[in-house]
């Protein structure tokens, strides 16, 4: 048993960020099945709620879809008033899906990271 | 019905926003060239704030109101799809369908196209339907207020029925104003299988279908690439969506042939999930979509097919959005490049701050320094300054606030200019713009206050 790698989520998924008022929704989904079982246990709506926590985000609901490898991200209050109310340069929130792929760590086996990733030739 | 049941219904997607790729439907109705069965081209153009900026051109020139972009996407496309037999389906219409219907029909004698038919869905303006003071009165889906300001503009969501029945009438061009995105797509499904009002399964793949369309290329690898991570060929040309849907609801999502831009379980799936909440509860006037298990499955190059959607009964309320007047933005940008430019801007953001406060500017001032992730950090000084980033390199301050008084937002607009002549060494790049603001909330109206006044008409 080789050791964990200890990665950004972006190593192991791919998301896009989406706004409905101050709202966020974040999607996260594997890029191999082999991710899959990992996204379920590490990437708790606690651990996202945290990662939004300096934007003033309050709750974090997570929704599984199994069958698609994917996880999505329903966060309240992370826009800054959004887009009516935001004096931020992104009022849509549309960098954010970047935030938790980038910001949030993840412990996993060689096998749920893509082959080539230049995460692996680092 | 063996026709019916057997045939397979091609919906292309020309348009996910406004201001989208005005040549994006040309490759599709090439494609459509080749393709049998009834074939349709959507253009989804109107957002929120759009409608809103719309009812204000109209109410200063009634034959106005309807897309500012509608002759850049019509103009190209029109001549080919008559000759095709391609329906156009748009939300074109924003404030003034029938404003749009007459442009389009200009556009055809222009182009020479003749024998062109528009139908029109009017009846999703809530402010035709009661009176301003009663709406400003509901509660918002936000739990937010209107604080008295003046409402621009209040309109129901109509679902795919009314779409279904314009298309019905034969028309080559269907311009509805303010419709779900996805019913630009299930209404020609409805049409076409003849979907009743209670096949929720068939339904809420027709809403799938619309919902995976409705952003044009954002699900043909628009929107998507990574480099390194998620690559995409041809994104200068990437070819935007056409679904072809069969009877029973399921479909796959394709993209014309020649064209960049990638199809796959990733790029579906991005898309399914933008801007959906609860996967098992996607509510649209015509079903409450599940796609709890849904199931995307590549079956060639370029081709996903979508099956698995559920659907429940349709909620007894329709979402309506209100937009009211939201003062004015100012925001100003200048940059800093080479040796301590990091210092430097942040300097220009010391000065800037001083000088508004001095100045006696109460409203929130926002200033914040790109390149250092400002838009993830929201303002918070300690991620940025755990992050040790490099004082050399390029740095652009910028400067925001909001204001009821335009005169008060121009002045960050002004305090950043100054800094050519009056801040840090070698400030370069000043931009700066006040512009007016829409502030929306949702509210939710009984559908039968709203579905009696929606009318369809035949024009040309």
């Amino acid at each position: 048993m080789s050791a964990l790698l200890h990665l950004p989520l972006h190593a192991i998924a791919h998301g896009r960020a989406g706004d409905k008022g101050d709202t966020s929704n974040v999607s996260v989904i594997a890029y191999r099945a082999e991710a899959w079982p990992h996204l379920l246990e590490q990437v708790t709506a606690e651990r996202a709620l945290d990662t939004f926590a300096h934007l003033g985000a309050t709750k974090c609901r997570r929704f599984e879809l199994p069958n698609l490898h994917a996880l999505n991200f329903v966060i309240e209050n992370a826009l800054q008033g959004g887009v009516n109310a935001t004096l931020g340069l992104d009022r849509h929130g549309k960098t954010l899906s970047y935030l938790l792929l980038g910001d949030l760590m993840v412990d996993v086996p060689r096998d749920a990271v893509p082959d080539g990733s230049p995460y692996l030739m680092e | 019905m063996a026709d019916g049941m057997s045939k397979t219904v091609h919906i292309g997607c020309g348009a996910g926003f406004m201001g989208d790729r005005f040549d994006a439907s040309l490759p599709i109705l090439k494609s459509m060239e080749t393709r049998d069965g009834p074939k349709y081209l959507m253009f989804e153009v109107l957002a929120e704030r759009t409608l809103a900026v719309a009812q204000n051109l109209k109410r200063d020139d009634p034959s106005k109101g309807h897309s500012p972009y509608l002759d850049h996407y019509i103009r190209p496309a029109l001549a080919e799809a008559k000759r095709l037999g391609v329906t156009i389906v748009s939300n074109m219409g924003a404030a003034n369908p029938i404003g749009a219907a007459q442009r389009v029909l200009e556009i055809a004698d222009e182009l020479g196209v003749e024998g062109v038919r528009v139908a029109t869905v009017i009846g999703d303006d809530l402010t035709e339907i009661l009176p301003v003071e009663e709406i400003a009165a509901m509660p918002t889906i936000e739990g937010i207020g209107f604080e008295g300001r003046p409402i621009v503009a209040a309109n129901a969501y109509l679902g795919a029925r009314p779409v279904a029945n314009a298309v019905a009438t034969g028309a080559d061009v269907v311009l509805v104003g303010r419709t779900t995105d996805s019913a630009l797509a299930l209404g020609p499904l409805i049409h076409e299988f003849g979907w009743g009002a209670d096949d929720w399964d068939r339904l809420a793949h027709g809403t799938v279908t619309g919902h995976l369309l409705e952003c044009g290329g954002q699900i043909t690898g628009c929107y998507f690439a990574d480099p390194g991570f998620k690559d995409v060929p041809g994104l200068s040309r990437a070819g935007f969506p056409i679904a072809e849907c069969r009877a029973d609801g399921t479909f796959t999502i394709t993209k014309p042939e020649d064209t960049g831009g990638l199809v796959n379980r990733q790029t579906v799936t991005e898309q399914l999930l933008y801007e959906m909440h609860d996967p098992s509860a996607y509510l649209v006037p015509d079903v409450v979509l599940d796609c709890s298990d849904l199931q995307a499955t590549e079956t060639g190059p370029n081709r996903v097919e979508i099956t698995g959607a559920k659907g429940h009964a349709a909620p007894d309320t329709l979402k309506c959005t209100v937009s009211v007047d939201g003062g004015w933005l100012g925001e100003a940008f200048m940059t800093y490049s080479g040796p301590n430019a990091l210092a430097r801007a942040d300097l220009a953001g010391e000065i800037v701050r001083d000088r508004l406060a001095e100045r006696g500017m109460n409203e929130p001032v926002r200033i914040e320094t790109l390149g250092t992730l400002a838009t993830l950090d929201g303002g918070d000084a300690s991620r940025r300054a755990a992050r040790h980033l490099p004082t050399d390199g390029e740095y652009t301050i910028r400067v925001a606030t909001q204001s009821v008084d335009r005169a008060r937002a121009q002045m960050v607009v002004d305090e950043l200019m100054m800094l050519y002549c009056s801040g840090p060494a070698a400030g370069g790049g000043n931009r700066g713009s006040v512009t007016s603001q829409i502030a929306t909330a949702s509210i939710l109206v009984p559908r039968d206050w709203v579905e009696p006044h929606v009318k369809i008409e035949v024009h040309g």
